[in-house]
């Protein structure tokens, strides 16, 4: 129960951490200088959003080192003295640490498919943190009444987003065809549930993801629907993100996250 | 909103909490730096016992970069003036809104020249292109404004355009 709470707050946490990252490289390069300030603001939040859920992964870390550390082997983790914190947790994990979905992971490619990707995951989000404000565990339940408000902006400014390209020029609807044939694959996974998703909804603490996939997919339906955009049939769906199979793309967004604290141990600003 | 009236109704009666209170007022949100942290409805209470202060913070924004400098500015005030330790905590739940802002805040921000949260939250709803939330330009009063874009400055305002006196503002978004 301990091993699957740890790893379930650390799957929220990688979520929210590499979407935030990703979302944070297109500051300084939006497409304008008002998008680039709201897409550096999305990232904020969802790196808030990580904090929190990082400095609670590490208190139950703490308080059950003996039963938690064999989960995480990298070299530079393991010689953590002490306790660790939200950063150790951040900077300090290898790739096949990631629980993350593949879906946010996924390249910016052009802004049809970086918006595309908040969209499905923003929509996700919310229907999960819906649920998780009654979650039997406080600190979950907290956290996601908290990030909810936030959500909700996020979902509204994409959808907003996947409407205007899709009902816009030939060519931005093209763009948006081809984002949601590149991403459709990586949806699967957020509603296949991994061992401790299961573990942690049976328990009171996670919302059953069967339970919030209908009003994703409404969502997600409804919008594209008011472009006439169709959604891809028959796709095979990737998975195992939330395992620490990654595709090969986040192995080099954390080596540019992560260089710093790599390089320069405990370095501050 | 109710915590903080029952907290500073029992201060009234403390004179040592009462003193903290006071001290809070002078703790700017670095930000917006015409707000305390009090205006800004952000501590949800306050525990004195001898000389050690044990608060509770809730912050406007998971994300918010001003959060860690608010904390660190609480405890040097307070250390300043002879109180230690100084314990702040996160409270998360209930959430915080700019329902929780004071009246004297929001008059503060419009002098500053950032319109305030409005009283009633016209558009938190999921319903996507809806009519824009009518907002009063803080420089010369005009509600011929129309928003440029929903993410401003900093994660808690949108930024607006006066139609009559031409003059960008931020906007103290709902939230």
């Amino acid at each position: 129960m301990n091993r699957e709470l740890f790893l379930y707050t650390l799957h929220l946490a990688d979520n929210a951490l590499i979407l935030g990252h990703r979302n944070s490289e297109w500051t300084g390069h939006g497409p304008n200088l008002e998008q680039d300030i709201a897409i550096s603001n999305i990232a904020l939040d969802l790196i808030g959003q990580s904090r929190n859920l990082y400095q609670y992964a590490a208190l139950l870390f703490n308080k059950n080192n003996d039963a938690l550390s064999f989960l995480i082997n990298s070299p530079a983790f393991q010689q953590v003295p002490g306790e660790i914190d939200e950063d150790d947790l951040a900077y300090l994990r290898d790739v096949n640490e990631f629980r993350n979905c593949l879906l946010v992971e996924q390249l910016n490619g052009d802004w049809a498919r970086t918006v595309t990707r908040q969209f499905l995951f923003s929509a996700y989000q919310e229907q999960l943190y819906r649920g998780m404000q009654k979650s039997s565990d406080m600190q979950l339940a907290a956290i996601a009444e908290k990030s909810l408000k936030e959500v909700l902006y996020h979902v509204r400014w994409s959808g907003e987003w996947i409407i205007r390209l899709g009902d816009g020029t030939n060519e931005s609807r093209q763009r948006m065809i081809n984002a949601i044939e590149s991403l459709w694959a990586f949806t699967g996974e957020l509603f296949h549930p991994a061992d401790y998703e299961n573990e942690m909804a049976s328990a009171g603490i996670a919302p059953f993801l069967n339970d919030i996939k209908q009003a994703w997919l409404e969502k997600i339906t409804d919008t594209f629907k008011t472009t006439t955009l169709e959604l891809p049939t028959n796709t095979w769906m990737q998975q195992g993100g939330k395992n620490g199979v990654h595709t090969e793309h986040l192995g080099f967004l954390l080596a540019e996250m992560q260089y710093l604290q790599r390089a320069y141990p405990n370095s501050e600003w | 909103m109710e915590a903080i009236n029952d907290n500073k109704q029992s201060a009234i009666n403390d004179p040592v909490a009462n003193t903290v209170w006071k001290l809070l007022e002078e703790v700017p949100d670095p930000e917006v730096p015409v707000l305390s942290v009090i205006d800004l409805g952000i501590i949800r209470n306050v525990i004195v016992s001898g000389k050690s202060v044990e608060l509770m913070i809730t912050p406007t924004y998971t994300g918010c970069p001003a959060m860690d400098v608010i904390s660190m500015n609480i405890r040097m005030i307070l250390l300043e003036k002879g109180f230690g330790p100084v314990i702040l905590k996160t409270v998360l739940s209930p959430a915080w809104t700019t329902e929780w802002m004071t009246e004297a805040g929001k008059e503060k921000l419009q002098a500053y020249g950032i319109a305030p949260p409005n009283a009633k939250q016209q558009v938190c709803t999921p319903a996507y292109f809806q009519r824009e939330e009518a907002v009063q330009c803080p420089h010369c009063r005009s509600w011929n404004t129309r928003m440029i874009s929903e993410f401003g400055s900093t994660a808690c305002k949108s930024l607006y355009k006066c139609g009559d006196c031409q003059e960008p503002f931020d906007y103290f978004k709902c939230h």
